[in-house]
């Protein structure tokens, strides 16, 4: 079930630099919110028509908190909104992480941090181990906020500038990390060698994808990825991200 | 008393609203949103003999006012279609009205082949997407090719056959004749206007296929001009689209002219759009005293 709803900006906090942090009143959305699923939130100012998809990193009784990256002019907009400014969005959309028993392995890259946070907390309150590998190209967000929850966290920056010095994928490697189920959410480089990585190490690997969207409902068939279905001729299909997904199995997607 | 039944080719419609083909599936992902049986007709996406991928990804660019599209006609085939989305449809007291699609003048013969004494109530011919490499639009563009393919097309239908027309072109009108006079039983119009966007950071187009469909609000005056131009120059019914987003646009093609008119774009920008359109007709009608359409249509000299 899917709903539009207008929402009431409760609080909007800058958490580094391009990256905002908004907390939305939307009592008839908050309820469905499942860990990896997002919204889409219309900019509603007569030239960016078009919604944007934003990804759940919080979901409270009757709030959802999203954190994002300015990138264009939708996301720009919503970085200037204001405690009380009302905007129309849609939810909940796509299928989300399915939350596995055992241990838990989150891989964060840069904007695909904050999903993971949601994921985190459900996983904990049902009593898994969580480790958190988080990497940014220099500084870091919301890694407290893992700590908080109880999570091992780990953090790589391209830079050095806070913790290991490089990327996710080499630092499981130097560290040795190992879960039941891998559950990751970031650039699709990053993702197709993690993707690599854990077939390797017969790890589990639920990835969320990301690809320009129109409708967010599986209208439009624009959001496609290359999805392996042994029933088509060259092995292969197009799904769409905003219903099929956004998380897929790794083992399911053709990395290119 | 207000009526707001619109009859297209001996089909009965509840009101003129309908939703533009690609733009609505087939009406599975709206039912969580909009009552399907407030509309018109719904008119499902492109539908072609056999399952089509579509283009690669990026498929979407947003425009001023609108947006650029490259889907290419992904489809799961007419099997696929006969088997869940008629009885899907069929739920409602709504009009299906089936966009035909195909790269060959064969193609298009074999999906209409196939949907013979379906229960559907109307086809739509595609002759005009700007998204598929060979066929599509250039059946659109030339008059000798669309007369070909709506004659070919029009021995097999066993419904009336609606023929959907590109706005890339010259003149509409000589490719609106040609349709009538292959035996066009009406005319859709417009499909999407080919546009292109470049990311001057990335310094590449934004689409994977560099060149796309635009639509949304930005093409309403184009598509009204054309509405009113082919409704002057041909005497069957014209079903009216590009960038309606309300009842007032959606009176706007009916008083060019058109008897339907369709949402594309604007399903995308809100999931309502189209029911909000039908009780704005209606608000409309009762308002300023209009009982039939008939009263308004084409009043525009």
């Amino acid at each position: 079930m899917k709903k539009t709803e207008t929402a009431e900006v409760l609080s909007n906090n800058r958490l580094a630099e391009g990256i905002y942090d908004i907390t939305l009143k939307c009592p008839g959305i908050a309820p469905m919110a499942k860990a990896g699923q997002f919204i889409e939130i219309y900019p509603d100012n007569g030239a960016n028509l078009l919604s944007r998809p934003i990804s759940i990193c919080g979901a409270g009784e009757d709030t959802l908190r999203i954190v994002f990256q300015v990138v264009g002019k939708g996301t720009d907009l919503f970085s200037k909104l204001k405690q009380g400014d009302k905007v129309r969005i849609l939810g909940t959309c796509g299928n989300g992480y399915t939350l596995e028993s055992g241990s838990a392995l989150l891989v964060g890259g840069g904007i695909g941090v904050p999903p993971l946070l949601e994921t985190a907390k459900r996983l904990i309150a049902s009593g898994c181990k969580v480790t958190a590998v988080l990497g940014f190209r220099s500084g870091s967000f919301l890694s407290d906020e893992f700590e908080k929850l109880g999570a091992e966290v780990h953090i790589a920056t391209d830079d050095g500038s806070v913790g290991f010095k490089g990327n996710v994928v080499d630092l499981i490697k130097a560290k040795n990390l190992a879960a039941d189920t891998v559950y990751s959410c970031g650039p699709k480089i990053m993702l197709k060698f993690l993707a690599m990585h854990c077939e390797g190490q017969n790890m589990p690997l639920q990835v969320s994808m990301e690809e320009r969207m129109a409708c967010g409902i599986g209208a439009c068939v624009g959001c496609v990825v290359k999805i392996k279905d042994e029933t088509a001729a060259d092995g292969w299909t197009y799904k769409k991200v905003c219903k099929d997904g956004p998380v897929f199995d790794s083992r399911e997607v053709c990395w290119e | 008393m207000i009526n707001t039944k619109v009859n297209i080719c001996g089909v009965e419609l509840k009101n003129p609203v309908m939703t533009a083909s690609g733009t609505f599936g087939s009406g599975r992902e709206f039912s969580d949103f909009i009552d399907l049986n407030r509309l018109g007709a719904v008119v499902v996406k492109g539908v072609a003999a056999v399952p089509w991928k579509g283009n690669p990804a990026p498929r979407i660019a947003e425009v001023y006012g609108g947006m650029l599209n490259s889907v290419g006609l992904q489809n799961p085939g007419v099997d696929w279609f006969i088997e869940n989305d008629i009885p899907f449809l069929r739920q409602f007291d709504t009009k299906i009205i089936v966009n035909v699609c195909g790269h060959s003048v064969e193609e298009y013969e074999n999906v209409v082949r196939k949907l013979r004494g379906q229960d559907i109530d109307m086809l739509e011919l595609n002759i005009s997407c700007p998204n598929v490499s060979e066929g599509g639009m250039s059946f659109g563009t030339d008059p000798k090719m669309a007369e070909n393919v709506v004659s070919a097309v029009k021995k097999l239908a066993d419904k009336p056959l609606i023929v959907k027309l590109t706005p890339n072109v010259t003149d509409i009108t000589e490719i609106a004749k040609a349709a009538v006079a292959g035996g066009a039983d009406a005319l859709s119009l417009i499909n999407t206007l080919t546009g292109m966007k470049i990311d001057i950071y990335r310094r590449k187009p934004v689409l994977q296929r560099k060149i796309g469909g635009m639509s949304g609000p930005a093409v309403k005056p184009v598509a009204v001009r054309m509405v009113y131009q082919v409704c002057k120059a041909v005497d069957v019914p014209v079903i009216g689209m590009g960038g309606i987003s309300n009842a007032e646009d959606a009176l706007e093609f009916i008083m060019a002219g058109a008897t339907g008119v369709s949402l594309g774009t604007a399903n995308f920008i809100d999931p309502e759009a189209s029911v909000k359109t039908v009780r704005g007709i209606e608000e409309y009608m009762r308002k300023y005293k209009v009982s039939s359409l008939d009263e308004i249509r084409g009043i525009i000299e």
